[in-house]
């Protein structure tokens, strides 16, 4: 095990230096620079710029001396868009709001879906049943760009419960929409693969012969069916955990959170490289911790499974 | 002596999207103490589905009727959690494919205990430790170390000793066997018989044994009942059976045996297809498949009726019947 989780971390390394040179090319590729604006600004002056932030040595020389501050200073250097901020600056600012809400709908997502997915095949073709798989489908069609301002209409403007926007430092009441208008799809799609991996398990062999034992119906369902029914459902989670805590630019913009979702978009439309890059990274190493915890989970689940 | 399971009048019916299909029909019949009875069939013949039945494992689109006296305790009538008292204690069941009839999740010694601790109010130490015992009397190598393995860690043939031992943990009166060898190696197939005969005579449990192998009825069972279309046709002692059929089913069944002795180049099999039950065949469901059939059997479907001491037929032809004239 131990074994196991050094090796994914050493080819982690590998992973993170070609995502970061794969990023910087296609960064670079792509037509404009962070100081092209609609006003024509002296060749004089841009050059000065260019010479400020080291954009006027040679690519290959740039990619090294990125690699290098990241490695050993930590430094995902500074911002292009906004003076005086460093990448590390934005990244601390934004990444534990979007943390926040991220893994409270992580959180809501997978308990409210798995727990519909199995009430919903235990009852399969019920009333019940029927309610969920009609809500979880809703749920599913309806994108958060939709839910976020259904929410706000509802919840601040006609009851007036909520506040329709802004962090205030992570009170919960400014918490609550976000993470409803995150997790809805997502708690929809787990409910819907909770569903139907549980309904296969209960039709198995090894689940007829739990009842046969005479074991109630309750203990056969969690003694014998939740723990394989649950193996699709992991692997889905590893992947929307790191989309959902790095947040959505959906959710930063209608509730003014401040997360690093909307800093990314508009880093990306800004060219402004270095928070590109940053954002990347962190989104690159999250995405191999999140699939090394759902291998080790396998492993916990399915004892087939060695690591 | 009071049979342990009397049977009465047992059918099984699915109901399909436009129809409604009889998979076992008015099936009667006796389990003595201590007696092995063979249900024997081909596939859809509904030989599982009606121990399946008894058992309350059916699928949801099903109606079971009848009865299955277990005592003085009807099995059909008796509410989930009521029968959940029943079964895996005084009846246990062991299924055809062992690969997969264990869960891969979780170890040997947490299947088998938990069979204890429900029924027999074990702590789990004690369940474990007597579930052990069990796995050490059905054969099993190093029981105290097997016990921790998982399923996927043990040969076909091991993980069915161990759904006999799961299934004997309670010392139960009846043990029900669907097809409990076709799964495994001829040579393995031989010690599960041996290991059948030997646990009957240790634990006194009658056993029900479902199979469409001859060769496992005649080793192992005293009674047998013959199934088709949903229906016994033929019910009596093995050797009554073996040797003197009455009915052209049997008689077929038992010619499409190959047998070491008779050094035929091809095997005699029943000409035909076994009847889909949405469309049986009108009178006697075995007619367009039977040699001796007339014209009463066309029309008519034959009663079960008595045949001899302690023997019951379906059948109108009252003639001798024998190889060559079947099939």
């Amino acid at each position: 095990m131990i074994k196991f989780i050094l090796r994914r971390l050493a080819v982690a390394i590998p992973t993170l230096l070609v995502l970061i040179v794969i990023s910087f090319v296609l960064m670079k590729m792509a037509p404009g620079n962070p100081f092209a604006g609609e006003k024509t600004v002296p060749q004089t002056v841009l050059d000065n710029i260019f010479a400020r932030y080291g954009l006027d040595k040679p690519e290959w020389q740039q990619l090294l001396e990125y690699i290098y501050n990241v490695v050993f200073r930590f430094d995902f250097g500074p911002s292009f868009q906004y003076r005086d901020r460093s990448v590390n600056d934005i990244i601390a600012q934004g990444f534990p709001v979007t943390f926040t809400y991220g893994a409270w709908a992580f959180l809501m997502a997978t308990v409210v879906g798995v727990v519909v997915g199995i009430a919903a095949a235990v009852r399969q073709n019920s009333w019940a049943d029927y309610l969920a798989v009609g809500f979880t489908v809703g749920a599913q069609v309806v994108p958060n760009f939709v839910m976020a301002p259904i929410l706000v209409l509802v919840f601040t403007l006609w009851l007036g419960w909520l506040p329709g926007g802004g962090w205030n430092g992570g009170h919960w009441s400014n918490v609550i929409l976000p993470v409803i208008a995150l997790a809805t799809s997502y708690f929809a799609n787990i409910a819907r693969i909770t569903r139907s991996s549980m309904l296969e398990v209960l039709g198995s062999n090894y689940v007829r012969t739990a009842r046969a034992k005479g074991l109630p119906s309750w203990q056969v369902i969690v003694r014998h069916a939740l723990r394989p029914a649950l193996l699709p459902v992991v692997s889905y989670l590893g992947p929307i955990f790191v989309g959902m805590v790095t947040g959505s630019v959906v959710i930063d913009l209608y509730f003014s959170t401040g997360g690093i979702g909307q800093a990314f978009v508009n880093s990306a439309l800004n060219r402004d490289y270095s928070t590109i890059l940053g954002i990347t990274i962190l989104l690159g190493a999250l995405t191999i911790t999140a699939n090394l915890v759902v291998d080790i989970l396998y492993a916990w689940i399915d004892p087939k499974i060695k690591l | 002596m009071a049979p342990v399971l009397t049977v009465k009048d047992l059918t099984v019916r699915f109901a399909l999207h436009q129809s409604e299909v009889v998979a076992v029909n008015n099936l009667n019949f006796a389990l003595e103490a201590g007696d092995t009875l063979a249900v024997v069939g081909e596939s859809g013949s509904g030989k599982s589905q009606a121990f399946l039945a008894l058992m309350g494992l059916m699928a949801k689109n099903s109606t079971v009727t009848g009865q299955a006296l277990l005592g003085d305790v009807d099995l059909l009538n008796l509410s989930k959690s009521a029968l959940n008292q029943y079964r895996g204690r005084d009846v246990a069941m062991i299924f055809q494919d062992p690969m997969t009839s264990l869960n891969p999740t979780l170890r040997l010694k947490q299947q088998l205990g938990e069979v204890l601790v429900r029924h027999k109010r074990q702590d789990k130490r004690e369940a474990e430790r007597n579930a052990i015992a069990m796995l050490e009397r059905v054969g099993i190598p190093e029981p105290a170390k097997r016990a921790n393995a998982y399923p996927h860690e043990l040969s076909g043939g091991m993980r069915q000793r161990v759904m006999i031992a799961m299934a004997l943990l309670c010392q139960p009166k009846i043990l029900i066997a669907d097809e409990p060898t076709t799964a495994l190696d001829v040579t393995v197939q031989a010690q599960m018989l041996d290991l059948f005969k030997s646990l009957r005579e240790d634990f006194g449990t009658s056993l029900v044994l479902i199979t469409h192998d001859l060769g496992v009825v005649a080793g192992v069972a005293d009674r047998m009942m013959v199934m088709y279309g949903g229906r016994a046709v033929e019910k009596g002692s093995v050797d009554d059976l073996f040797y003197d059929p009455r009915h052209p089913y049997t008689l077929g069944l038992l010619h499409s045996t190959p047998h070491i002795a008779k050094r035929a180049a091809r095997l005699d099999p029943i000409q035909g297809m076994p009847p889909s039950l949405e469309h049986l065949p009108k009178g006697c469901a075995f007619n367009p498949r039977c040699a001796l059939s007339f014209d009463r059997c066309l029309a008519e479907r034959p009663p079960l009726t008595e045949a001899g001491e302690g023997r019951e037929k379906a059948c109108f032809y009252e003639g001798p019947i024998a190889y060559g004239k079947v099939a």
